[in-house]
């Protein structure tokens, strides 16, 4: 590991993901697609960044390649300071199991398995003995709230549950990294908005998440908001200031 | 928002003195809405001058006289409660006029003013969410005045990303089609199914 980069400006957080001018282009010329061009975007522990483009503006691209699921045709990534390519397979499928953690729009919780062993699962999967992975398991579900449920299986719980069950999944163990395509899928708008404050939760206690959302409701759950566009980063919001100057009559408003 | 009936909505609990209203008033809508003494006072004397309020007969002024909601105060705050409020003529939008004014002025960018505005209002959403992640977390009625206030900047924003779509096509298609290439089909079908 090549240790914690720092940044000019000083910040000793770690960027826990760092996408350097990645491309991804699908086919061939000329009906070649280009998914994503020149991609910079570098997430910090504890940040949290939304995604937001509409359908087709490669959010869904830029996840998989952000989860080492594909690789960039051109360009560079980097997790926790590792470069992914000419990382050796075996190395990279336990970074991935380890440190990424991923939220699914319909939560993809196993019928079989009550709400522990869920949590677990990512764990037990990659070779922690069972013990040690289900209190691991019990743990997350403890920090989102559902420990009482540990015991419950999926079609016992409610919507939200099932879905803290699932975001407990994603950071249970030692994430470093959470990626969640549009993670409140069919919920309702207050329930999505419970979804999101749980994964900024889990941000302020020293993750880092990508969101992509085509919800600018959800996306405004984020502490940046990068805009995609035909495979292109076209704006992004700069760190905005506490509420408070919300409430200031006169000033901001 | 109408203040003489948030007033008598305030009212309805008991009677109240103008400070106590005032306080109540702003707590009650998560300090958004600021109120000032004088106007409660005032809303308050036309409450009376109407009879849907009156103040309690103790031979004092000001601050310290007690107002009550009468029975017609009653009637007028549920039959406003039920009353819909006009929304049936557009209001003059600032942002809907400058992006249709960007779209004719020669030289500008009207996708780049779109993402400018664009920015802006996401980072004004991101504002109220934190406000709705702190304070607003135990407060029902601040949370619904977050709410209101994000799906108002939502439905902007959601304006505002088809106004985008449309300018691209309009401006990557000729401005009249011939009546062969119209999609007549497809628009009978839209319609049928409304």
């Amino acid at each position: 590991m090549n240790g914690p980069e720092r940044d000019a400006d000083g910040s000793s957080a770690v960027r826990v993901l760092e996408l350097r001018g990645v491309s991804k282009t699908y086919g061939q010329e000329p009906a070649a697609v280009h998914a994503l061009a020149g991609v910079d975007l570098s997430v910090r522990a504890g940040e949290m960044v939304a995604v937001m483009g509409p359908s087709g503006s490669g959010k869904s691209t830029l996840l998989t390649i952000a989860g080492s699921l594909e690789d960039p045709t051109s360009g560079e990534v980097l997790v926790c300071g590792m470069a992914l390519a000419g990382m050796p397979r075996g190395r990279r499928a336990r970074l991935r199991r380890r440190v990424i953690g991923y939220v699914f729009q319909d939560f993809n919780l196993l019928p079989g398995l009550t709400a522990a062993e869920n949590a677990a699962l990512p764990l037990e999967l990659d070779g922690v003995a069972v013990p040690k992975a289900r209190a691991a398991g019990l743990a997350a579900l403890d920090a989102l709230g559902v420990a009482g449920r540990a015991r419950w299986f999926p079609d016992q719980l409610s919507g939200g549950e099932r879905q803290r069950v699932a975001i407990a999944r994603a950071v249970v163990g030692d994430r470093r990294l959470l990626l969640a395509d549009e993670p409140s899928g069919a919920l309702d708008s207050v329930n999505a908005g419970e979804v999101m404050r749980l994964l900024h939760e889990a941000c302020q206690r020293g993750v880092a998440a990508v969101v992509v959302t085509h919800d600018a409701q959800l996306a405004a759950w984020a502490d940046r908001i990068v805009l995609l566009r035909d495979g292109r980063m076209t704006g992004t919001t700069t760190r905005p200031p506490g509420p408070e100057s919300l409430l200031i009559p006169g000033e901001t408003r | 928002m109408s203040v003489p009936h948030a007033l008598l909505a305030l009212l309805s609990e008991g009677p109240k003195y103008g400070l106590q209203l005032r306080e109540e008033f702003e707590a009650g809508t998560g300090e958004v809405w600021p109120l000032n003494v004088g106007q409660v006072y005032k809303t308050l004397g036309r409450l009376e001058r109407d009879g849907l309020a009156e103040s309690e007969e103790n031979g004092q002024d000001g601050p310290q006289k007690r107002y009550r909601i009468t029975p017609r105060g009653a009637e007028a705050l549920a039959a406003w409660l039920r009353t819909p409020p006009d929304l049936t003529s557009p209001p003059r939008d600032e942002l809907v006029m400058k992006v249709l004014v960007a779209a004719r002025v020669p030289g500008t960018d009207v996708h780049e003013v779109i993402l400018a505005h664009r920015l802006y209002l996401l980072e004004l959403m991101q504002q109220w969410t934190r406000l709705k992640e702190g304070e607003a977390r135990d407060d029902v009625s601040l949370a619904l005045m977050v709410d209101a206030e994000l799906f108002r900047l939502d439905a902007v924003i959601r304006w505002l990303d088809a106004a985008d779509v449309r300018l691209a096509r309009a401006a990557a298609e000729p401005p009249r089609r011939s009546p062969a290439d119209a999609p007549v089909p497809q628009l009978r079908r839209l319609g049928a199914r409304r």
